[in-house]
C-alpha cells in the first residue's frame, strides 16, 4: 500500500463501566503487560466494547471491518468518527488528531469531509428524498437552487429519479437505503463510513446493492470504513478486512491472505466456507519458476497474469493438457497447472 | 428465622387482622379513653402544638405583592408583565371570535371591525375537522359547533374557546421548551420532576389561591391558572419523546455537523413530532378541564354558567351549559386526537404553476366565507350571530324532568342514598374520625415500613405527621373516607368491567367508548346530574368522584388481563381449567400489579375531584381549599391543598411500592 493513510487509529479503548479512564491510565503506568487482559476487565467491572484497535485506512481503499455481533465493530465505527469518545487511544484524520478537535472544528470536518450511511438508514421522516439528500447541504447553509440541483445529480446516480417528491415512508427498503447513500454523498466526503448498510435488507436486494455500491466506488474512489458481520459481504466487497472478536482486532489482511493463512482458528473458521475460487489468484496456487521445469513457450498452453482470479481463468486450464505460464510485468514468475486449479474448485488441501 | 410450620406473625395478612383490630378498638373508645385518662390531645391535636404555617405563607404572599423588589422591578411589575403577555393576545382573540374589534372605551367605544360571524367558525372547525382526517369528523365538530349556537350557548362558549385558543400554544410552547431544557440538562430535570410530580397532586384548587392573590379577580389569573395546570404532561411527553428518537436519527445528525440548535430543531424536535401530538392533545383537554375550573376566578364562559346555575340550583340551565362543555369537549379531542393520528405524510404531484386559491383550496373558501357573511352581517344580522328568536332551549324540560324524577322517584333514591349512608359512609366515617392521630400516624408509618423500607417510613410518617401538625387532621380523615369509599366502589365497579372488556370483543367495544367519554368531560360536569338526583351531601360527592374515578380501574383492569402471557392462559386450558378457574386461578393473580396500578390512578383520580366536590358541601380538605378560595387567604388554601398532596403522595408511594412486590413475586421484575 503506497497511498497515503486517510484514517489511522492507535491503541483506542474504549471500555464502559465506572472509572474506566482511570482503569487504563493506572495499567498503563504499572509495569507488567501494558494491556490489561480479559480477566483483569471484567474484575474491575468494566466491559471492554473495544480493546487496544490499531487500525491504518489508505486512500481509496475499502476497508472492511467484520465481526459478529457485540465483536464491537459498530463501537470501533463511532470512536473513529468520534460518535463516541474513545476512553484511551488516538485517531488520526489527515494526520490530524480528531479526538483533540474542538467542536466548531469537528462539525466543520464532518460536514465537509465525512458521510455516513446507517443500517436503520436514519432518515427523516418529515422530509421528502429530495429534502433529506439535501438535508446536509442545508446544514452547511448551502442556497436552496444549488442544493437541490446537488440533490438530484446524487439521486439520479443512485437510480431514484423520479422520486424526488416521495417520503421515506413510501419507499422499499432498498430504495430507502439507496436515498440513505445518496443523501451521504450529497456532500462529496472524502471518507465514508457504512455502518452495515445492507443488514437489513432482504438478501436479493442486499446483493443488488453491493453491486451498486461497487459500481458506484469505481466511479467515485472514496476512502470507505464498511461494517458488516456478513464474511461473504466483506469478502466481496473488500480490499483489506479487520476481523474482530470480543472487541479486539484479531487479524487484518486483504481476502486472499485471510484465506491462505488465517491467523487463528476463529478466523478459519469464518474461511472454510468461502468459494475460494473467487478469492485466489494465480500467484498463490502457482508453481514458483524455481520448481517449474520449462517455461519455454512450446510447453505452455497459454500465459495468465499474477493477479487474475482462479475463478476467472478455471476454464481454458482445466481444458489444456500442458501447464498456464504466470506472468508479472512481463516476467514469467511461475506455471499454473490443471490439478492446481482443481484443488481450489474442490476445496483440496484447504485446511 | 421462623422453624417451618411455625406461622411469623410478621408477615402476611395475620399481622394487617391484629393491627385492624386494635384499631377498631382504639377509634370505638378513644373518646372514652381520653375522658378518663383526661388527655385530650389524643383525640385531637393541641392548638399550642400547631405550626404556624398558614400565617408565614400567608405574609410571604404579602410581602410578596407589597415589597419584594428584584432591584431593576418589583415582584408586582414582574406579575403586571405577565398579566400582559397573556392578556394582549387573548383581548385580540376574543375579539375575533366574539366581541369585534373596538377602539376607544366606554361610550366612546366603536366598532372598527366585526368578530368573524358564527358561520365563519363553523366554517373553519369544518375545514380543520377536513383536514385533519376525513369528511366525517368535519360533520362532527361542524354539527358540535351548530349545537352551540342553536342551543344558545354560543357566547359562553366562544369565551371559553378563547380562553382554550390562548392558552394551548402557550402551554404546548412552554412545555416543550421545559421538557428540552430537560432531555438536555440531566440536572434540570432531576429539579424538574419532583416539581411536576407535587404540580400533578397539588388539587387545582389550591394554586388558584396563590394565583387570586397575584394577579386578581379575572380572565388573567384563570388564563396563568389553566397553563400552569396543563403544562405538566407536555413536558414529560416532550422528554418522552425526544429520548425516543433513535439512535442511528441522532448519530447522523452529528455525523453531518449539526450544530446543537440544528440538532433540536431540524433533526430531534421533527423526528419526535407524532409522539408531541400526543401531549399537545393532553394540553388541550386539561387547558378545557381547568378552563371550568377556573370560573370561579373569572375565566367566564361556559364553566360560568354553570357555576352560577349550580348556585342558583337552576339545574336546566346548569345542565345545558353541561352539555354544551361535552360537546366542546367531544369536538375538540377527536380534532386534536385525528391531528396526532394523522398518517404520514404522502408525496402529491403538484404542479407549480397553480394559482393560490387552487392550491390552498380551504384556507381560501374560509376567508371567502368569513368576508361574506362578515359583510352580510352588516345587513342581516342573522349572518354576524345566530338569532335569538331561533334558538332553542331545553332547560325547562330538563328541569321538568327532574323534577317529575324527583316527584316520582323520590322514595326510591332516598332509599338508596339513606343505605349507602347508613351501611357504609357512616361507618367508615365514625371509623376514621374516631382513629387517634398518634395511633394513625404510627400505622402510615408502619405500612410504609412493610413496604418500601425505613426511607418510605420516614417520608409517609413525616407526611402524615405534617397534616397532624397543621392542625387538619379531621378534615384529612373526611377526605381520606370520601375517597377511599369512592375508590372502593369504583373498583367493584370497575374492575369488573374491565375484566369483561378483556374477555369480550363485543363489551370491550361499548365499554371503551363509554369510558373514552367519561374521561373527556371536564370534571365540573360530574356534578350537575348528581346534585340534581341526590342534592348536595357527601352521597353526591361519592357519586360524582366514583364515576369521575372509573376510567383507569376499567383501563388497568383489562389491559392486566390482556397482557398475560398467552402461553400460560393455555396451560391453564390444558391443565383442565374451567373458565372460571381460568380467570379466578392465572388470569386475576396474575393481572395483580397491573389492577394495583389502576387503583392508584383511580385514587389519584378520586382526591382531584374530591375537592372539587367540595363545591356540593363536603366538609373536607376540599372545603378547606374552597373557603380560602373565597376569602383569598393564600396560606390557608397552600396548606389544605399540600395536606391533600401530602395524602396522595403516600398512598402513591405506598401502592406503587406493593405493586413492585407483587410483580417481584410473580418474577415479572426482578
Amino acid at each position: 500500500m503506497d497511498k497515503p493513510v486517510k484514517l489511522a487509529c492507535r491503541s483506542v479503548w474504549k471500555l464502559y463501566g465506572p472509572d474506566a479512564e482511570n482503569f487504563l491510565t493506572y495499567k498503563s503506568h504499572s509495569d507488567q503487560a501494558k494491556n490489561p487482559t480479559s480477566e483483569e476487565i471484567r474484575d474491575a467491572g468494566l466491559i471492554g466494547a473495544v480493546r487496544a484497535a490499531d487500525v491504518e485506512i489508505h486512500e481509496g481503499e475499502i476497508f472492511v471491518i467484520m465481526g459478529l455481533s457485540g465483536s464491537g465493530k459498530s463501537t470501533l465505527v463511532r470512536c473513529l468518527s468520534r460518535l463516541i469518545e474513545p476512553t484511551a487511544g488516538e485517531v488520526l484524520f489527515e494526520g490530524r488528531d480528531l479526538l483533540s478537535m474542538a467542536e466548531r472544528e469537528l462539525i466543520e470536518v464532518r460536514r465537509r469531509k465525512m458521510g455516513m450511511v446507517f443500517q436503520q438508514f436514519a432518515l427523516l421522516p418529515h422530509l421528502t428524498v429530495l429534502q433529506n439528500v439535501a438535508f446536509p447541504l442545508e446544514v452547511q447553509g448551502t442556497a436552496q437552487g444549488e442544493r437541490e440541483t446537488r440533490a438530484r445529480e446524487v439521486i439520479e446516480l443512485v437510480g431514484l429519479k423520479g422520486r424526488e417528491s416521495y417520503f421515506p415512508r413510501e419507499l422499499s427498503g432498498g430504495q430507502q437505503q439507496r436515498v440513505g447513500i445518496a443523501r451521504s454523498l450529497a456532500v462529496e466526503p472524502d471518507l465514508w463510513f457504512l455502518d452495515e448498510p445492507f443488514s437489513a435488507l432482504d438478501p436479493l436486494i442486499r446483493r443488488e446493492m453491493q453491486d451498486e455500491f461497487l459500481r458506484l466506488q469505481s466511479m467515485l474512489h472514496k476512502t470507505i470504513v464498511f461494517i458488516t458481520h456478513d464474511f461473504d459481504e466483506a469478502i466481496r466487497l473488500a480490499d483489506r478486512i479487520a476481523i474482530m472478536q470480543d472487541g479486539e482486532i484479531i487479524q487484518t489482511a486483504t481476502p486472499e491472505e485471510l484465506v491462505l493463512h488465517p491467523a487463528t482458528e476463529y478466523v478459519a473458521e469464518f474461511t472454510r466456507h468461502i468459494p475460494r475460487a473467487k478469492i485466489l489468484t494465480a500467484r498463490s496456487v502457482m508453481l514458483p519458476i524455481a520448481n517449474s521445469g520449462s517455461v519455454a513457450p512450446e510447453n505452455c498452453a497459454g500465459e495468465v497474469r499474477a493477479g487474475d482470479r482462479i475463478e476467472d481463468i478455471a476454464d481454458p486450464i482445466e481444458a489444456a493438457a500442458a501447464p498456464f505460464r504466470v506472468v508479472e510485468d512481463g516476467e514469467v514468475i511461475g506455471t499454473i497447472d490443471r490439478r492446481a486449479v482443481v484443488d481450489v474448485l474442490v476445496g483440496r488441501g484447504a485446511d | 428465622m421462623s422453624r417451618p410450620g411455625e406461622r411469623n406473625l410478621w408477615k402476611g395478612p395475620a399481622l394487617w387482622w391484629a393491627l385492624f383490630a386494635v384499631t377498631w378498638v382504639l377509634s370505638s373508645y378513644s373518646r372514652d379513653l381520653s375522658k378518663a385518662l383526661e388527655a385530650r390531645w389524643i383525640v385531637k391535636y393541641p392548638a399550642g402544638w400547631r405550626l404556624p404555617l398558614k400565617r408565614d405563607i400567608s405574609d410571604a404572599m404579602k410581602w410578596l405583592v407589597e415589597d419584594a423588589s428584584f432591584g431593576l422591578f418589583s415582584f408586582k411589575d414582574f406579575t403586571r408583565g405577565i398579566a400582559w403577555v397573556i392578556e394582549v393576545p387573548y383581548d385580540f382573540v376574543r375579539a375575533a371570535v366574539i366581541d369585534g374589534f373596538v377602539v376607544g372605551v366606554g361610550s366612546e367605544a366603536s366598532q372598527i371591525a366585526p368578530s368573524l360571524s358564527w358561520i365563519a367558525v363553523i366554517a373553519v372547525v369544518v375545514a380543520i375537522g377536513h383536514t385533519a382526517k376525513s369528511w366525517s369528523l368535519a360533520a362532527l365538530v361542524g354539527g358540535c359547533f351548530l349545537y352551540l349556537a342553536i342551543f344558545g350557548q354560543w357566547d359562553s362558549a366562544m369565551v371559553t374557546l378563547a380562553s382554550v385558543l390562548i392558552s394551548v400554544p402557550i402551554g404546548v410552547a412552554g412545555g416543550l421548551l421545559l421538557g428540552i431544557g430537560a432531555y438536555r440538562w440531566p440536572a434540570f430535570d432531576k429539579i424538574l420532576r419532583p416539581i411536576l410530580d407535587l404540580m400533578q397532586t397539588v388539587p387545582v384548587f389550591a394554586y388558584l389561591v396563590p394565583i387570586l392573590f397575584l394577579f386578581g379577580f379575572g380572565p388573567v389569573a384563570a388564563l396563568v391558572a389553566t397553563i400552569i395546570y396543563a403544562m405538566p404532561p407536555m413536558v414529560r411527553v416532550t422528554t418522552l419523546a425526544l429520548r425516543g428518537v433513535p439512535t442511528e436519527i441522532r448519530e447522523f445528525g452529528t455525523m453531518v455537523g449539526c450544530t446543537r440548535r440544528q440538532m433540536m430543531w431540524k433533526v430531534l424536535v421533527p423526528s419526535a413530532a407524532p409522539g408531541l401530538m400526543v401531549g399537545v392533545n393532553q394540553v388541550i383537554m386539561l387547558s378545557l378541564n381547568m378552563v371550568i375550573i377556573a370560573s370561579m376566578i373569572g375565566a367566564g364562559g361556559l364553566g360560568f354558567e354553570v357555576l352560577s346555575s349550580l348556585r342558583r340550583l337552576d339545574i336546566g340551565a346548569g345542565l345545558e351549559a353541561g352539555i354544551a362543555i361535552v360537546v366542546m369537549a367531544i369536538a375538540l379531542d377527536r380534532l386534536s386526537q385525528a391531528f396526532a393520528a394523522r398518517p404520514a405524510k404522502v408525496h402529491s404531484e403538484d404542479a407549480g404553476g397553480e394559482s393560490l386559491v387552487k392550491r390552498h383550496p380551504w384556507t381560501s373558501s374560509v376567508l371567502a366565507v368569513a368576508v361574506v357573511t362578515g359583510l352580510a352581517g352588516l345587513v342581516l344580522p342573522a349572518f354576524q350571530s345566530y338569532p335569538a328568536s331561533l334558538t332553542l332551549t331545553t332547560g325547562p324540560f330538563w328541569a321538568d324532568l327532574v323534577e317529575f324524577i324527583n316527584v316520582n322517584f323520590f322514595d326510591q333514591f332516598e332509599a338508596v342514598k339513606t343505605f349507602m349512608l347508613t351501611w357504609l359512609l357512616l361507618p367508615v366515617k365514625r371509623f376514621l374520625l374516631g382513629i387517634p392521630w398518634p395511633w394513625g400516624i404510627a400505622i402510615v408509618t408502619l405500612a410504609g415500613w412493610k413496604f418500601g423500607g425505613w426511607r418510605l417510613a420516614l417520608l409517609a410518617g413525616g407526611l402524615a405527621l405534617f397534616i397532624a401538625a397543621n392542625g387538619l387532621w379531621a378534615k384529612a380523615m373526611i377526605t381520606l373516607y370520601l375517597c377511599g369509599v369512592s375508590v372502593l366502589l369504583a373498583s367493584i365497579i370497575g374492575i369488573p368491567l374491565g375484566v369483561l372488556a378483556a374477555e369480550n370483543a363485543r363489551a370491550n367495544k361499548v365499554i371503551s367508548a363509554v369510558i373514552d367519554t367519561l374521561q373527556t368531560l371536564p370534571s365540573f360536569v360530574y356534578l350537575i346530574p348528581v346534585v340534581m338526583l341526590f342534592r348536595v351531601g357527601d352521597f353526591s360527592a361519592m357519586i360524582a368522584v366514583v364515576l369521575y374515578a372509573l376510567a383507569p380501574a376499567v383501563r388497568y383492569a383489562a389491559h392486566g388481563i390482556r397482557s398475560i402471557e398467552p402461553q400460560l392462559i393455555e396451560a391453564g386450558i390444558v391443565a383442565g381449567c374451567t373458565r372460571w378457574q381460568l380467570l379466578r386461578k392465572i388470569k386475576l393473580p396474575l393481572a395483580l400489579p397491573e389492577i394495583l396500578l389502576g387503583l392508584n390512578q383511580t385514587i389519584m383520580l378520586a382526591l382531584s375531584m374530591l375537592v372539587i366536590t367540595a363545591l356540593v358541601g363536603t366538609r373536607d380538605l376540599g372545603q378547606e381549599v374552597y373557603i380560602a378560595l373565597t376569602k383569598a387567604d393564600s396560606g390557608r388554601g397552600i396548606i389544605a391543598g399540600l395536606s391533600v398532596a401530602a395524602i396522595a403522595i403516600i398512598v402513591d408511594r405506598i401502592l406503587a411500592a406493593s405493586a413492585r412486590n407483587a410483580r417481584a413475586r410473580l418474577g415479572l421484575e426482578a
